[in-house]
């Protein structure tokens, strides 16, 4: 039988009332999505069933979690926040510009640190994927940018809008227009993949990812806000995405950073 | 709201983690991720496994990201890992000779992974290890494990993660010696075996 819309609507509901039953009987926020979510039907063998096992970071300095790989300049050429001019010709869509802080669960600015993105094009479609879709390919879009934060946190990017795109998961799955993030703080344990989505997109209620997290205002925690002061006057509409790593980190050892 | 305001730290509240999905191939991974040790170091081990899922099938979709002391146990904090070529755009890979301790390795069409890296050695009570963190689709959240290497069983025992994880379920830390610096690590996301996965705070 062919999964539908309206189950995966069904199911989506079933696990945002169980969260608000979680919370009306006093259980914590839950500020991450559970890793076993099934309307992400891919979830639902590729979660452990066993529960971690839980270091306490305050008591060993040395651990080797509570550092984090460096990257610098050699490892970002100076148009790689520019994904507009990777090819000889412009890209089509909509140009935007996307910038944010990068922050620790302090407030404090993570400097130096990188910050990979990865997109569809304005047609929904992800370069040199052989199963995709078949929305068109933008010979002048890969899709792909990295940068590093300056000093006070700050990440730059220049793009065109995502398209939505469908996959398959169940009948009319379809995917909010987004941009993929990987991040990197001052410990490995602060470590985050996500997705940065766009204002009052339409496709939000039905998409079972996005509604992993369940907690209504973590997940407006993914949305980016339109910054007419980041728009560039004849150029890109602006996006201003702030970004909170999880996770813990040693203090002692952040001092220069 | 997506602006944070620092002066308010109630605001300051985490950003959810996303599956990485399945589209990262051409962003994410880069040539010669897994080759982390300098050429021709004698302290060279190779680390390769597969990752499964709960029914025991290979992923073919995963990548691990490894890092890790050097020999002496000290924290590498040396850039260059993806190296790129201004010139061209493209990757020019690390150098061959300093150790950034990090790596990025994507399974391949088996679901399997490996790397060369160096050693660890190592640091406070801790036996010697590589910390590892997964990521694949369908996974939601990331995953921290990490490989211990067999040999010294009195610096495992008296390692103070190995202590707290049941006897049964040690071994799924502890890489196999397949002699000649080789070590087999199999991450199972699920089911008989599970890996054990750590959760720092
Ligand atoms: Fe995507």
């Amino acid at each position: 039988m062919t999964l539908t819309q309206q189950d995966i609507d069904q199911e989506i509901a079933a696990e945002h009332a169980a969260y608000e039953k979680r919370i009306a009987d006093g259980a914590p926020v839950e500020h991450q999505p559970r890793r076993d979510y099934a309307p992400y039907r891919s979830s639902v063998l590729r979660h452990p069933k066993q529960p971690p096992i839980t270091i306490d970071v305050t008591k060993d300095p040395e651990l080797v979690e509570l550092h984090s790989p460096a990257f610098g300049e050699r490892d970002i050429t100076e148009i790689d926040n520019d994904l507009t001019k990777q090819h000889t010709g412009e890209p089509i869509g909509e140009r935007i510009t996307v910038s944010g802080r990068l922050l620790d669960r302090d407030g404090r600015p993570i400097r130096g640190q990188l910050v990979e993105v990865w997109q569809a094009n304005s047609a929904g479609r992800y370069a040199h994927q052989r199963e995709q879709h078949d929305a068109p390919l933008d010979p002048n879009f890969t899709g792909v940018g990295r940068t590093l934060t300056d000093d006070d946190g700050h990440y730059h990017f220049t793009t065109v809008q995502p398209g939505p795109y469908p996959w398959r998961q169940h009948l009319n799955a379809w995917r909010p227009a987004h941009i993929h993030f990987s991040l990197f703080g001052t410990a490995f344990t602060q470590r985050l993949v996500t997705q940065m989505y766009f204002p009052s997109d339409p496709l939000f209620p039905y998409d079972p990812i996005i509604q992993s997290v369940t907690d209504d205002a973590a997940r407006q925690r993914l949305v980016a806000t339109y910054d007419h002061n980041l728009s560039v006057p004849e150029f890109s509409m602006g996006y201003h995405w702030d970004i909170v790593l999880d996770g813990p980190h040693a203090t002692w050892i952040e001092e220069g950073r | 709201m997506t602006k944070i305001d620092t002066s308010r730290p109630e605001t300051v509240l985490p950003t959810p983690s996303h599956t990485v999905g399945p589209f990262y191939g051409h962003a994410l991974p880069f040539p010669g991720g897994g080759d982390i040790a300098p050429v021709g170091h004698p302290d060279t081990i190779t680390v390769q496994g597969y990752v499964y899922d709960g029914e025991g099938n290979p992923l073919p979709d995963a990548f691990v990201e490894l890092w890790g002391a050097d020999p002496d146990g000290n924290i590498p904090q040396v850039d260059g890992s993806i190296r790129r070529d201004p010139s061209s755009g493209g990757y020019l890979g690390r150098n061959g000779v300093e150790f950034t301790g990090w790596g990025r390795i994507q399974t391949d069409a088996n679901g399997h992974w490996y790397a060369r890296t160096l050693r660890p050695g190592a640091r406070g009570r801790s036996a010697p290890y590589l910390s590892v963190c997964v990521f694949a689709r369908g996974l939601l959240v990331h995953l921290f494990t990490r490989i211990y290497l067999p040999g010294d069983e009195a610096a495992l025992a008296a390692d103070p993660v190995l202590s707290q994880v049941p006897e049964a379920r040690r071994g799924t830390l502890i890489a196999k010696d397949d002699g000649k610096g080789t070590y087999r690590f199999d991450i199972r996301l699920q089911g008989e075996g599970e890996t054990v996965f750590l959760e720092f705070q």
